[in-house]
């Protein structure tokens, strides 16, 4: 841990509140309901005699299959630093035509789940599909496979780049352009100039960026499981389906959680916990880089990334609403309680993540010791273990205490106010999952917002006769009101696009979305996916564009 | 370091019971890990004055200041405000239930809050009318009824300071803490903040606790200066007093130009390489010291330099800057120190010019014994 060496002046904690024992026991009660669900996991593991275990560890199929993830999410996360730095650059510090409109559009992918473009892409590229008819007239008898590991890689990487986009940009934004400037004056190229000013200072954001696009990589399901690439996600699934293959998932699923654990050890290594906040008022821009010559192949470039990942696949949707599939069965026609379901689970969701993450942020960006790390860190291994993962963990648990009784309890459903409430398959524990996974995004956002604001303001405050309390909600609260209204809408917007967690712990009956298209493409009715599909794109695409309005773009 | 065991008769410190005492510091000590900050600091503060805590930066004035407000609880020694001890004693109170009113450096406004809210601030259990009312007598002690409804970031760096100042005083604060409240200023307008904020400070009738490092600062504004060193309370006194009468070679050379030349003390007379100084001219020079060497300390406005001959000079010209209205040289005197001499800008000395020097203060000089 860092000890704090700055001047008195600039400490964060004061004399009054070196100790909020509350906030610290709230914290600690709320980090320990985010690892609840995965000591079902070493439950269930711990059913399996040691021999047993060996045996499934170290077979032959569960190297490939470790292997596997691995190269998908090394790939993943290389390709998506070297697309998402450079657009970051672009969009931030040259003359680029359009600069609002790229940066929306090429954040844009981030809003889609994977498995959409996947989807649409397989529906299309598939052996047989519509492309290779297309092409059968010019003598193609065979298109290069999209199945298997090589089209998961591209087609996660489309979508997961922005997360490094986005904190690159954010970084790029927040860095004073002077020092460039500085360094310009001091006869730097500006290729060095970048090199040994601009990039030390993004580097952290960088590797952040990446750190999420790994986890997202490793953890992703839906991709995976369309495109049929053999790596963890995919195979817990299908073991967990298959009768008696409960305990491999297990371990699968602990292999999985060992690896993100790793990423995460790796990264608190290199996040700083410094400050945000600037005591001056502004920092300066600096000069733009001319692009010259190279403007209009950069605009294409950007322009071509859109197509790709957003146009293409819209365009794919259109096209299959507007074709008549012979095998229509009523039981995949949409209804809009599906998209009402999706919308409401995620809200539901949204705000509990928010209000939980804000005790936790605030004493860790407020009061850094060793235990409010140590909370905070906690949260966020409910972003490690992915919604397979997760949401297998619930299963276990719902196993073992399916009904409980809740005598008199109403959640204002009549189905609900039974005295045998089942919680295995209940909303209440698919919110809970969805709370779990995405509740570092609330934190992360909190987090940051709450650094950013100066704690000689809480100072004055104090100052000025105000309680503690009193001086959080006048003065504290509404300045990270956005952050923490931004960190919701985070967690809305990923919660809407769920799959595994979904899949596994929906109540029988509960179609959202997803679980449409899940079911579309399981029985081969493409057409039917289509309009679940535009609306996820379109709500997905409104939700990002909140977001970054939040941060107060200029462009 | 035992530079002020002389004794010079000085403005003694309070006995306990003084009435117009309304903060005292006793023995105040605080620690950030292995650094002191703060060492067994005592300091009174008079009802309605302005004392400004002065000193190099690290110097532990700023942890004062927080340790007054509240903001720092002292590791050992007693706070009291009005007689009542508010740190130490086993007790603490905290910054809310203190009274005390800060400025701060970046002058702290809540980004969110307009100006008159920001005033407004810690008026909430005031009822409506008067907080309006109050609102608007401090917008328009500071001058700013027009911006009222401006945000801080709409506002210039003296506004803000302004409306700082009103947020601070419109609970009607007992004491007002001012941290560096002019460095955030351009200079221009630091000069001319300083007699604004005297203005209103003594307007409102409040006693005042500022911090800075800027000498002329203190010295312009305050009715007592205390300068602070190494996290210790080096003197305490009145403007003049400090500067006329530093107590340590460290106040003297902290609070301007200071040279020091050495003296001979014989009966009535002391002989430096300046000539020879009247006894009665040196500020309290005790009979004990007769017949030792100590140090004379000269201030460039102290002394004067005239153009003269090598057989008759008294040293050389070494050093020479324009400064506008005045010239200051320095002058290697030939038994080795060095002095300075400030001189009006129409007097032209070249570099290397043989020079006689001459005191011509009319003030009591101050001295110091000769460290071995």
């Amino acid at each position: 841990m860092v000890t704090d060496t700055n001047e008195p002046a600039d400490r964060a904690s004061t004399a009054q509140d070196a100790r909020p024992l509350g906030l610290t026991l709230l914290s600690g009660a709320i980090a320990a309901a985010m690892v609840f669900p995965l000591s079902w996991l070493l439950v269930r593991a711990a059913e399996v005699d040691a021999a047993r275990a060996f045996g499934i560890v170290f077979r032959a199929r569960n190297f490939e299959i470790t292997l596997n993830s691995l190269v998908l999410m090394g790939s993943v996360t290389v390709l998506s630093v070297l697309i998402a730095v450079p657009l970051a650059v672009l969009t931030v510090r040259t003359d680029l035509p359009y600069r609002r409109f790229w940066t929306v559009v090429v954040a844009l992918p981030l809003a889609l789940p994977s498995y959409i473009g996947a989807f649409a892409f397989v529906s299309v590229f598939r052996p047989r599909g519509v492309v290779q008819s297309w092409l059968e007239p010019f003598g193609v008898q065979e298109l290069p496979s999209i199945y298997g590991l090589p089209g998961a890689i591209v087609i996660i990487t489309l979508y997961t780049y922005p997360y490094v986009y986005i904190t690159t940009r954010a970084a790029l934004k927040g860095f004073d352009g002077s020092l460039v400037d500085a360094a310009l004056t001091l006869e730097q190229s500006r290729w060095a100039a970048f090199r040994r000013v601009t990039l030390p200072q993004i580097q952290p954001a960088i590797a952040a960026g990446a750190l999420l696009v790994a986890l997202y990589a490793v953890s992703d399901f839906g991709t995976p499981a369309f495109l049929q690439a053999e790596v963890f996600t995919r195979q817990i699934y299908l073991e967990h389906r298959s009768l008696g293959g409960a305990h491999y998932a297990a371990f699968l699923s602990l292999q999985l959680v060992a690896i993100t654990l790793l990423i995460l050890s790796v990264e608190s290594r290199i996040r700083g916990n410094e400050p945000l906040y600037t005591d001056s008022a502004s920092s300066g821009t600096g000069s733009r880089i001319r692009l010259g010559r190279w403007k209009w192949p950069a605009t294409m470039a950007c322009g071509l990334l859109g197509f790709v990942t957003l146009v293409l696949p819209v365009l794919i949707y259109a096209h299959w609403l507007f074709t008549v599939q012979t095998t229509r069965a009523e039981t995949f026609a949409f209804s809009p309680i599906h998209a009402l379901n999706s919308v409401g689970v995620s809200a539901v969701a949204a705000v509990v993540a928010a209000a939980l993450a804000l005790p936790v942020a605030y004493l860790a960006a407020r009061h850094p010791n060793r235990l409010s790390w140590a909370f905070e860190r906690v949260t966020y291994v409910g972003f490690a273990v992915p919604g397979i993962v997760i949401g297998l963990a619930l299963v276990f648990f719902g196993a073992n205490y399916g009904t409980f009784s809740v005598g008199g309890y109403s959640l204002g459903d009549t189905t609900l106010r039974t005295v045998e409430l089942s919680v295995y398959q209940s909303i209440p524990i698919l919110v809970f999952a969805y709370v779990v996974r995405f509740m570092p995004q609330a934190v992360g956002a909190t987090r940051t917002s709450v650094l950013q604001v100066n704690p000689k303001l809480t100072e004055a405050a104090a100052t000025l006769g105000k309680e503690p309390i009193s001086a959080f909600r006048s003065v504290t609260l509404p300045l990270i009101a956005p952050g923490v209204v931004a960190g919701a809408a985070l967690v809305f917007l990923t919660t809407m696009k769920e799959l595994p967690a979904t899949l596994l712990l929906r109540p029988t009956g509960f179609e959202t979305l997803v679980t449409r298209i899940w079911a579309a493409e399981s029985a081969a009715v493409y057409g039917q996916a289509a309009i679940p599909a535009l609306i996820l794109i379109v709500v997905s695409g409104c939700s990002m564009v909140i977001i970054l309005k939040q941060e107060d773009y200029d462009g | 370091m035992a530079e002020s065991v002389h004794t010079q008769s000085r403005r003694t410190q309070t006995d306990e019971t003084n009435e117009d005492a309304i903060l005292e510091l006793a023995e105040v000590r605080k620690r950030f890990g292995n650094e002191t900050a703060v060492a067994d600091s005592t300091l009174t503060v008079y009802e309605g004055e302005l004392l400004t805590l002065l000193g190099p930066s690290g110097c532990g004035k700023t942890t004062t200041l927080r340790l007054i407000a509240g903001l720092e609880r002292p590791d050992t020694g007693v706070v009291r405000i009005d007689g009542e001890a508010v740190a130490g004693d086993g007790t603490f109170v905290p910054p809310q239930g203190r009274d005390v009113g800060v400025v701060f450096q970046n002058f702290a406004l809540f980004p969110h809050l307009t100006a008159a809210e920001n005033v407004a601030f810690g008026l909430d259990d005031w009822n409506a009318v008067e907080r309006e009312r109050r609102v608007d007598e401090l917008l328009e002690l500071v001058g700013l009824s027009e911006y009222a409804d401006s945000k801080p970031r709409e506002l210039s760096g003296g506004q803000q300071q302004r409306v700082a100042l009103a947020r601070s005083l419109a609970p009607e604060p007992e004491i007002l803490l001012l941290d560096e409240p002019f460095s955030n200023l351009d200079v221009d307008l630091r000069v001319e903040m300083r007699e604004e904020v005297r203005r209103i400070l003594k307007q409102a009738g409040v006693t005042g606790v500022s911090v800075t490092h800027d000498q002329e600062e203190a010295l312009s504004i305050s009715d007592r200066v205390a300068v602070m060193a190494n996290g210790r309370i080096e003197q305490v006194g009145t403007p003049q007093e400090v500067f006329q009468h530093p107590r340590s070679r460290f106040v003297a050379g902290f609070l301007g130009d200071a040279s020091f030349v050495p003296g001979y003390v014989t009966g009535d007379i002391v002989e430096t390489p300046l000539g020879r100084i009247g006894r009665d001219r040196l500020y309290g020079l005790a009979p004990e010291y007769d017949y030792t060497r100590i140090d004379v300390l000269v201030r460039p406005d102290d002394v004067l330099a005239q153009a003269t001959d090598t057989a008759n000079a008294d040293g050389r010209i070494t050093y020479r800057r324009y400064l506008g209205p005045t010239v200051l040289y320095r002058v290697e005197l030939d038994s080795g120190e060095t002095v300075g001499a400030m001189h009006n800008h129409s007097d032209q000395l070249s570099l290397d010019t043989p020079v006689t020097v001459d005191l011509a203060a009319a003030h009591e000089l101050a001295w110091f014994p000769t460290e071995n």
